[in-house]
């Protein structure tokens, strides 16, 4: 056995690099540092290693070729999942340009709000160091954040230190939407977060409350969404009166009609109390099956984010028509590829076209895809690249064992070649 | 593989020759002394009445990094105006201010360019450039590595390290982040801003720590001078687009003590506030200063009409100039205790007072300056105007007529407010050639390229005489890098991929134990997975890693 520390996780997207994993053969085992997202998905076991065409095990050379055979004569095949490692999506990005794919990654529904919020007025966001040295007062907008990322506390807000605060201890934490589902947001010395809850479909009010009073204009209703506008007060003074507030929000959270509209209202929140004469952050969530790794690579080889088409010969982005659900839906796609090296239980949306898959091993399909391809797990069974939530820190993935399962990489280029 | 190129009109001006017709040769990718005559020749390029020149050399262009992908990703706009399909050798991307990746190699490639330096590579965000950069094709690379705001450094000076700590910080930073070169970008402005300070002059202390930008800029430079980094400290100064901030600019060159140092896109800190509107060229004083100052070396960042974005580290005026944004869009951030991000798009207007006067400045900052070895033609790409505008730019300067021509049709207050009608400097083929290629490379550090010479690196372009500067450098014949031939009548032929240009200085490992100490303290990184491994550059069967020798016999 073996025992490897300062791991990094692709999977939690807050970027833990502390993990220490014991290594026995192809098995391995959390020791140090897991947490709920982390330990389940680094131990997940290996249970298939050979390809399959048609539920039949084959060479991974056969079912490459079959794969560019059913490619091969495609007008508009999707691409969706796009949970990867860089490297995968530059071969993902590559094959898709020459077979004039559309490429969609998998959560992008969710974060198309920020997106369109990004692309209509922009925004003013930090990143996790400045959080855990700056931070005092943080503001999270409908998310369970420990659910999201049960380690993000005890990281980035409850450190033993921090450059610029005595005591870390004396951030506050203030709820506004969603209530937490544990106890992680309180302070090691039992201070506890402020809740405001409310419904998902309220916070587009509360939320323009929030900007409205931030700005000072007068608000004559006394509470919305059932909360008190005086508690809405209260937060905008604290937002004013801190000295680095951060305000966070995950896009996939905000599951109702227009939320692009709420993350705007937050990102203009920020923006405007920066120009109150104190600073604030936005912190936008995600990082999680490789989206924001998806978003930059596609982004720098494009021009665009991960939900663009190949198919009239450059690429063309479309935040709404290349959805991969709605372009099976609609009949526009003529095969499906779904790339989920990260997640096993993440399989392919239901179709009747011609699929392959390449998944991490020990995916479980309602429907045997035309060609199945076990691929190998970024930062487990070979080095990458991923990157974290805030965008910025690529964070390089670390191979932990000898599966002899092949990189996303490997296969996809290797099916280029076979076209 | 033995090819000759016989019968051009060769500038190389590293060689003293300026547009003499002679043969050169290239075996195994490198330019060699004339064969014997039993020696075949593979392949023959009959050039003459060509122009023969190096590849040209970039030295300050966005081209990889965070700001860059948050640019591009603000504006599909731009994009969906530029689209560029693929071809059985090309990938598809697009184009205009901010383009993809595999766009900015064939286009640069496609002028004439063989290399390119991102200036702006954040320590923890030199991954990404790296990345980026991996997939410009054809072209060379490299990155100056940004520091002066990070707390690290800045907590060294507030606790009196001595030069040799900073020095060992510095060296060890540029090995992790595998840069070139040093960058200050607004020194310690990004991290004032973080302390809401909106604004540091040279002399005025971080509001948290006990230190001036001009004692960042001292203490960087020396280190760099020190560790025998060839390229001088490259600085972005204080106070960037603010009316007056000619002052800081003169005051930064006089305060280095000749110290080498290059002061980048320069234009945008050469204002006064004389005239009508309090805005007014500061550029004949910036000269003059330059020209005394022979530890001085400057780019102009010149600004040309039109829509464009820019993406600085210097998100402290990055925020204050976001109520200029066109479109009305604007990004801002800072960045994990190292530095921040400002990405503003901007339309330069030539019957806006302001552009047009900016225009002018850059303009006057090149014909004043008498000496092409300290000068280099920059855009600051995309922030003054995309790269691909660099034909454009070298006919205002070979060619008075055209320039006073576009002069006279500008805001009239600002065709008042410059003195371009009366200066009379046309560049050479010679100056174009010294600014764009031997002297770019001199100053980096390249020892191989950007020369002709035997021993070089066949990097060449080649180009028809035209009176009009602009389609003659607009669309070279040829364009070979390391020998091949990769572009034929202005169009990519063969995709090769460069290398990426580092220098290695060494450190004393105790820093390490300090370092160690601090990111785990107060970082989210393990110090161990911050350093690049040179198999991240390499790993793909593209990328390559170039170590250039330090000065000094350091």
């Amino acid at each position: 056995m073996t025992e490897i520390t300062d791991v990094p996780s692709p999977f939690c997207g807050i970027g833990t690099d502390d993990l220490v994993i014991a290594v026995e053969g192809v098995s391995l085992t959390v020791t140090k540092n897991g947490c709920a997202v982390n330990t389940p998905a680094f131990e997940q076991a290996i249970t298939d290693i050979a390809p399959r065409i048609a539920g039949k095990e084959v060479s991974l050379d056969v079912a490459v070729t079959k794969a560019a055979a059913l490619l091969k004569d495609t007008r508009q095949p999707v691409f969706g999942g796009c949970a990867t490692d860089v490297n995968g999506m530059r071969a993902l990005l590559a094959l898709a340009d020459k077979s004039g794919a559309v490429v969609d990654n998998m959560n992008f529904t969710g974060a198309r709000r920020n997106f369109l919020a990004l692309q209509d007025s922009g925004w003013m966001n930090t990143t996790l160091a400045e959080v855990k040295n700056r931070c005092d007062l943080l503001l999270i907008v409908g998310v369970d954040l420990e659910r999201f990322a049960p380690r993000f506390f005890e990281r980035y807000l409850w450190c033993e230190a921090a450059m610029f605060l005595a005591d870390t201890g004396q951030r506050e934490v203030i709820y506004l939407g969603k209530a937490p589902s544990g106890k992680a947001s309180t302070s090691p010395k039992g201070r506890k977060a402020q809740v405001f809850a409310c419904a998902d479909a309220d916070l587009p009010e509360v939320l323009a409350v929030l900007r409205a009073l931030v700005k000072g204009h007068p608000v004559r209703a006394e509470a919305v969404g059932g909360i008190a506008v005086s508690d809405l007060q209260m937060i905008a003074g604290k937002l004013q009166a801190a000295q680095y507030s951060v305000v966070t929000w995950a896009a996939a959270a905000l599951a109702f009609s227009q939320a692009e509209l709420s993350v705007q209202m937050l990102c203009e929140i920020v923006k405007d109390i920066n120009n109150q004469n104190t600073r604030c952050s936005g912190l936008p969530l995600g990082g999680k099956d490789g989206d924001q790794t998806a978003n930059q690579v596609c982004g720098w080889t494009t021009g665009f984010p991960a939900r663009t088409r190949f198919s009239g010969g450059f690429p063309e982005y479309d935040p709404f028509l290349y959805d991969t659900r709605q372009m099976l839906d609609r009949g526009e796609a003529d095969a499906l590829v779904w790339v989920q090296a990260f997640n096993a239980d993440s399989t392919p949306p239901k179709t009747t076209l011609p699929t392959i898959v390449l998944g991490r091993s020990g995916m479980v399909f309602e429907r045997e895809p035309d060609v199945f391809i076990p691929v190998g797990t970024p930062g487990v069974d070979h080095a990458g690249h991923a990157y974290r939530m805030d965008n910025v820190v690529a964070i390089r993935l670390k191979k932990l064992r000898d599966s002899g399962l092949p990189s996303t990489a490997q296969v996809l280029a290797a099916i280029e070649q076979a076209l | 593989m033995l090819i000759k190129l016989t019968g051009g009109k060769v500038y190389d001006p590293a060689n003293g020759i300026d547009g003499k017709q002679q043969d050169i040769y290239i075996q195994d990718g490198r330019i060699v002394n004339k064969p014997g005559l039993d020696v075949q020749i593979d392949q023959e390029y009959n050039l003459k009445g060509k122009v023969v020149m190096s590849g040209a050399i970039d030295m300050h262009t966005h081209i990889g990094g965070g700001k860059g992908n948050i640019a591009r990703t603000l504006l599909p706009e731009d994009h969906r105006a530029d689209p560029v399909a693929r071809t059985a050798i090309t990938r598809s991307g697009c184009g205009h201010a901010m383009p993809s990746t595999f766009v900015t190699g064939y286009r640069y490639a496609e002028m004439g360019y063989t290399a390119g330096f991102e200036p702006a590579v954040l320590p923890v965000n030199a991954r990404q450039a790296h990345m980026e950069m991996g997939d410009i094709p054809i072209l060379d690379k490299g990155g100056y590595v940004m520091l002066g705001s990070d707390d690290y450094l800045l907590r060294l000076l507030t606790a009196k390290k001595d030069q040799k700590a900073v020095n060992d910080y510095v060296a060890w930073t540029l090995n992790a982040a595998k840069a070139i070169g040093v960058k200050v970008v607004n020194a310690g402005g990004i991290n004032a801003f973080k302390f809401n300070q909106r604004k540091l002059d040279l002399d005025e202390k971080n509001a948290h720590y006990e230190v001036t930008p001009r004692q960042i800029l001292q203490t960087l430079a020396t280190a760099v001078k020190e560790l025998g980094i060839p390229h001088p400290l490259h600085v972005h100064g204080c106070n960037l687009g603010v009316p007056g901030n000619v002052e800081t600019t003169l005051d930064t060159i006089q305060g280095i003590g000749g110290l080498p140092m290059h002061l980048t896109h320069i234009q945008f800190h050469s204002y006064g506030t004389e005239g009508d509107f309090k805005f007014s060229s500061g550029a004949a004083r910036i000269a003059e200063a330059v020209n005394k100052h022979k530890n001085i070396t400057i780019d102009v960042g010149q600004v040309l009409f039109g829509q464009t974005v820019t993406a600085s580290g210097d998100n402290m005026r990055q925020h204050a100039n976001h109520k200029l944004a066109n479109p009305n869009k604007w990004v801002c951030m800072d960045i994990e205790c190292d530095a921040g991000c400002g990405v503003v798009p901007f339309k330069y207007r030539d019957q806006n007072f302001v552009n047009a006067l900016q225009w002018a400045i850059g303009l006057e900052t090149f014909l004043l300056v008498d000496d092409p070895w300290r000068i280099f033609l920059t855009t600051d790409h995309p922030n003054g105007a995309p790269f691909t505008s660099y034909p454009h730019l070298i006919r205002l300067l070979m060619d008075k007529s055209f320039r006073n021509e576009m002069l006279a049709t500008l805001h009239p207050e600002a065709q008042k407010m410059t003195t371009l009608a009366s200066i009379n400097r046309e560049y050479t083929l010679n100056e174009i050639a010294i600014m764009t290629r031997a002297g770019a490379a001199k100053l980096i550090g390249l020892e191989d390229r950007g020369g002709l010479g035997a021993g070089n690196w066949g990097d060449i372009t080649v180009y028809t005489e035209n009176a009009d500067r602009q389609l003659m450098f607009e669309k070279p014949d040829y364009v070979f890098k390391n020998g091949e031939l990769v572009v034929k009548d202005g169009k990519v032929v063969k995709v090769t991929w460069g290398t990426t240009h580092i220098v290695k200085p060494d450190w004393d490992t105790a820093i390490e134990k300090d370092l160690q100490k601090y990111f785990d303290r107060y970082l989210t990184m393990k110090l161990g997975n911050f350093k690049i491994s040179d198999d991240e550059i390499t790993e793909d069967g593209r990328g390559s890693l170039t170590a250039h020798p330090l000065r000094n016999g350091v």
